[in-house]
């Protein structure tokens, strides 16, 4: 028990400096690299409770596929960051007002009792021979099967939306236009020229 | 023992953390998209600490079907983040204003 809370605080932790250095640090691409160690920290927290097919999707697509986006696009855009940090100073004192005022409404509620220990202990945890995956599976392929059907809709619109949205047609670009080749007749390619032989000298 | 409390805590602990981060960032787009990937994940930390106490699977179901709507969002996000940036050459929100009346 002792060696989990151990765990639950250092990454914890490693979570909350992460998150804090993606929203002040100057540089947009250590920003994502950093959002890359608080997702990671935060696939820990879920292996911690349990969610082991979640943890591995977080890192998976998030690590890998998110963040790579996202580093690819901040690496192709020339960005003016001293200009970005105009007016950074200037919302600090009410940012961080709303921030404190955040957590300590949280805070107050959730210390309150409805949430400890005493109302809901902590489970004692499943065998080895429990697999978070094939429960997730089972629900996902019954009860929830329209939504998952739906959230793949949403995949394909957005894969559609994203291509739509960045595709340029060059316009020095040379590309076949099948109507154009239907169309063609031999008489408009086509000329025979009549050319007597040449003599053998 | 880690009671339930100290993981709703660390969940608004992080989703303030960004809505600083939308506060102090609100010039530089690329920074507010993280900004709201983190605020997801603090959402998601929150359903999977309560999935995990009630003994209820569904809390993960529905971080599944998060994590695909955050997805497909940042995708079509950066995306339009691209076309800005090629039609503009600048990512500052100031900038956009030509709807502006």
């Amino acid at each position: 028990m002792e060696f989990k809370q151990l765990v639950f605080y250092f990454f914890a932790t490693v979570l909350v400096f992460a998150a804090s250095c993606v929203i002040t640090v100057r540089n947009p691409v250590k920003a994502a690299l950093f959002l890359v160690l608080a997702f990671f920290s935060a696939a820990g927290l879920w292996m911690l409770l349990q969610a082991e097919f979640l943890a591995i999707a977080l890192v998976l697509v998030y690590v890998g596929a998110v963040m790579v986006l996202f580093l690819f696009v901040v690496m192709m855009l020339d960005i003016n960051q001293a200009r970005m940090r105009e007016g950074f100073g200037e919302y600090l004192p009410i940012g961080g007002l709303v921030a404190v005022l955040l957590v300590l409404e949280m805070g107050i509620i959730l210390a309150s009792g409805p949430f400890g220990t005493a109302h809901m202990p902590e489970p004692a945890g499943f065998p080895a021979s429990h697999s978070n995956t094939r429960e997730l599976g089972r629900l996902l392929y019954t009860t929830y099967v329209y939504p998952f059907e739906i959230a793949a809709l949403i995949l394909l619109v957005a894969i559609v939306a994203a291509i739509a949205l960045t595709l340029r047609r060059r316009k020095d670009s040379k590309y076949q236009d099948p109507a154009m080749q239907l169309r063609a007749r031999r008489d408009e390619r086509v000329r025979l020229v009549k050319m007597p032989s040449e003599k053998k000298s | 023992m880690i009671p339930l409390e100290h993981y709703l805590i660390l969940g608004a602990i992080l989703f303030a953390l960004s809505v600083v981060g939308i506060f102090l960032n609100r010039k530089n787009l690329v920074v507010l998209l993280m900004a709201i990937e983190l605020m997801l994940l603090a959402v998601n930390l929150n359903f999977v600490a309560f999935s995990h106490y009630l003994g209820d699977i569904a809390g993960q179901v529905f971080v599944f079907f998060i994590l695909t709507v955050a997805a497909a969002e940042s995708a079509i996000g950066l995306a339009i983040l691209v076309v800005v940036f090629r039609n503009r050459q600048s990512i500052n929100v100031e900038d956009l204003g030509s709807l502006k009346g």
